[in-house]
């Protein structure tokens, strides 16, 4: 192997699981680099971070991580995630994982564990379709947009995730594209060195099932949309940064605050006991 | 406030959902999550309580699916974990206990079981998910279930499963019902040291030369916990003995049949039942759960008017034992089985006695048999 081959961040990487399911022209690619360049940075001792996801084509991240991994069901990386934050507090946990799997399937543990301010990180690719079953319409799909399910233009209301994060107690919710790829590696070890609930969502290109359909080109036309059309809004109010199909992206850090996570709450029996006493 | 020890010796006057709990922390349960549900909601109210004591984690997670990940996220990360339901609730985790069988991840569940289907009838017994906790989750796979009788067998049992589920690395069910949850009864806590404890094999090789799936002579691999610097890869995919996923019809043959074989080929050590009053017997009652308390009352009665009637109890269903349910059916003329359900231990109990004697159904819904409901029946089959 020659010295080209080798891909800086590769001590992140299963090598040996190469090459990746991913098309070409996707988001992931470049998601994925930004998280393990944030990784790399952020100074935490790799064998303490552990990575968990559901299922799609976002969760396969974890399984070309070079850390403790979990691949679990679809929806349920978030309590997977819960059980071993809370089993070894020690551990940086990360969740990974498509705006299908954490907001349809797994909606509800998103915002219990939110709610609950459970120290984890939730990294969420929102390319607004699911792409591994093969482009259907899914929490996040825009009104009007074509999908194999949704064949005449969709017809619900999307989410808004950071309107969703905030509402729901996370105390640091930021959005970027995947062309914001210094921003973003900046969020992400941000998040990772931040206590609580941190959610970031990455705006990223399905060319293969969302963006074929939706006449917006292959993945590097799309990264030159989010060129075009991303402004950036720190700090204004998430609900002010809802998304449609064509319009301009909001993105931006939107909540960062501190409050006591599920750990510190605990009833701390032992201490209580010594009060008594005195 | 007085924090009391994770093990409380001595002897106790308590219910069968109570001594769960007391059993898995004494086994070395340190994390419970659940939601509640009637019968089985003194579980989760006992860890509520007691878990602060033991410096361990209590969560009322947002549904039963949230509780069935979390703990086996919690058993990944070292830490023995448990989750307890009822009927609805066992159906929301069927998914993610055949996660824990594809990941090998050790852990506790149990039912306490109530009438079914869907909310069926809350607060009185069945055993109507007897077939559920062999076949709920999709794919092939075997189990270990535990069918308590008793308060103290709910203490005995619940370390038990965890001892199982750290041998074999795999959730044990404890397939108990309301009857024996909500029962109070004498509990015997023993001494501590007196408590026999299984702890997962720990990974022989370093960091790079370990493989999470990678079966030792037993079938089973040893476990790395997250955290520990093994970088492991697990998934719910088909996968090889490094854990990476492994889209092949071989890898589905060697992992599957893995997976069935560690527990087929190690039924001896599993399976457990007691009999009573058998050698002679033309007539069995096998049972399980509290069907058995009846069942042995009957048995005692029958015998005393020299009736040739035994008790087999099992105390394992699943695996079943199927050797045994054959031996008997050998030398037996009859095998009554008394559940509370339409009909479902039967169909395994025919099935291995392979017509070699008569096998009686004897259903019930929503109540226990009485003695005398049991006994009758042994009085027509012995005149016949
Ligand atoms: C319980 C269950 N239902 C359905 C599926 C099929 N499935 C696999 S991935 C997926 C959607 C993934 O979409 P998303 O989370 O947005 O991830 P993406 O592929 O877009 O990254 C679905 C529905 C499944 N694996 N499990
Ligand atoms: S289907 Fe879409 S999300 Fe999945 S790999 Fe292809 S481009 Fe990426
Ligand atoms: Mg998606």
């Amino acid at each position: 192997m020659s010295q080209n081959d080798i891909h800086p961040m590769d001590k992140l990487i299963r090598a040996d699981r190469m090459p990746h399911i991913w098309c070409s022209g996707c988001g992931l690619g470049t998601n994925f680099s930004c998280f393990l360049s944030a990784l790399d940075q952020s100074g935490l001792d790799i064998d303490k971070c552990v990575i968990v996801s559901g299922i799609g084509c976002t969760g396969r991240i974890p399984g070309y991580t070079n850390i403790d991994s979990y691949h679990t069901t679809h929806g349920r990386a978030i309590p997977f995630a819960t059980g071993l934050k809370l089993a070894n507090p020690e551990l940086t946990v990360i969740v990974f994982s498509g705006d299908g799997d954490l907001f349809a399937i797994g909606g509800n543990h998103f915002i219990h564990a939110a709610r609950r301010n459970v120290d984890i990180n939730i990294i969420c690719v929102n390319n607004f379709n699911y792409g591994m079953t093969g482009g259907q319409f899914g929490p996040t799909t825009p009104l009007d947009a074509i999908t194999t399910t949704s064949p005449y233009g969709n017809y619900e209301h999307p989410f808004n995730l950071v309107q969703v994060a905030a509402g729901s107690g996370a105390v640091y919710v930021v959005r970027w594209t995947s062309l914001h790829v210094r921003r973003l590696t900046n969020s992400i070890k941000e998040a990772l060195l931040k206590k609580g609930f941190t959610f970031i969502e990455i705006i990223s290109p399905c060319p293969t099932s969302f963006g074929r359909r939706n006449k917006l080109g292959d993945g590097l036309d799309e990264m030159k949309y989010y060129q075009k059309y991303s402004v950036i809004r720190h700090g204004i109010d998430p609900k002010d940064a809802d998304l449609c199909l064509n319009g301009k992206i909001v993105v931006g850090k939107f909540i960062d605050v501190d409050k006591p996570t599920f750990l510190d709450n605990q009833p701390d029996l032992v201490s209580m006991a010594e009060k008594n006493k005195k | 406030m007085k924090i009391k020890p994770a093990v409380l010796t001595g002897v106790h006057f308590m219910n069968g959902d109570y001594a769960c709990a007391e059993g898995a922390l004494a086994a070395g349960c340190r994390f419970f999550a659940g939601y509640p549900i009637t019968p089985a909601t003194e579980i989760a109210e006992a860890m509520s309580r007691r878990m602060p004591h033991v410096g361990g984690i209590f969560i009322q997670m947002e549904d039963e699916l949230a509780s069935m990940n979390s703990i086996l996220g919690a058993s990944c990360a070292g830490v023995k974990s448990m989750t307890a339901t009822s009927g609805p609730g066992f159906s929301l985790m069927m998914e993610n206990f055949g996660l824990g069988i594809m990941m090998e991840i050790p852990c506790v569940l149990v039912n306490i079981q109530r009438g079914g289907p869907s909310t069926g009838l809350p607060t009185m017994v069945g055993q109507q998910d007897m077939m559920q906790a062999r076949w709920g989750s999709h794919g092939d796979y075997e189990v270990i279930a535990l069918t308590p009788s008793s308060p103290q067998e709910m203490f005995d049992y619940t370390i038990k499963a965890f001892n199982l589920s750290e041998k074999y690395r795999l959730p044990v069910l404890i397939m108990s019902d309301e009857i024996v949850g909500h029962m109070t009864e004498r509990v015997v806590i023993p001494n501590e040291e007196d408590i026999f404890i299984i702890n997962r094999k720990k990974p022989k090789n370093k960091p790079g030369k370990y493989l999470m799936f990678q079966p030792e002579e037993d079938l089973i691999p040893c476990m790395a916990n997250a955290g520990e610097g093994y970088k492991v890869i697990t998934t719910g995919l088909t996968h090889d003995e490094r854990g990476y996923p492994d889209m092949s019809a071989e890898a589905q043959e060697i992992l599957i049949t893995r997976l069935c074989d560690k527990i087929r080929k190690n039924k001896d050590d599993i399976i457990e039942y007691t009999v009573f009053g058998q050698d002679d017997a033309e007539i069995i009652i096998a049972a399980y759960g509290s069907p058995a308390r009846s069942a042995l009352s009957a048995v005692s009665l029958a015998r005393k008017e020299g009736i040739k009637v035994g008790l087999f109890r099992m105390i394992t269903v699943w695996p079943f034992p199927e050797e045994k349910v054959l031996e008997l059916a050998t030398r037996a003329r009859v095998i009554i089985v008394p559940e509370i359900n339409k009909g479902q231990i039967v169909h395994e109990v025919e099935r291995c006695s392979k017509g070699r004697c008569q096998v009686i159904s004897l259903p019930k819904l929503a109540r226990i048999h009485t003695p005398y409901e049991i006994l009758n029946v042994i009085k027509e089959v012995s005149n016949s």
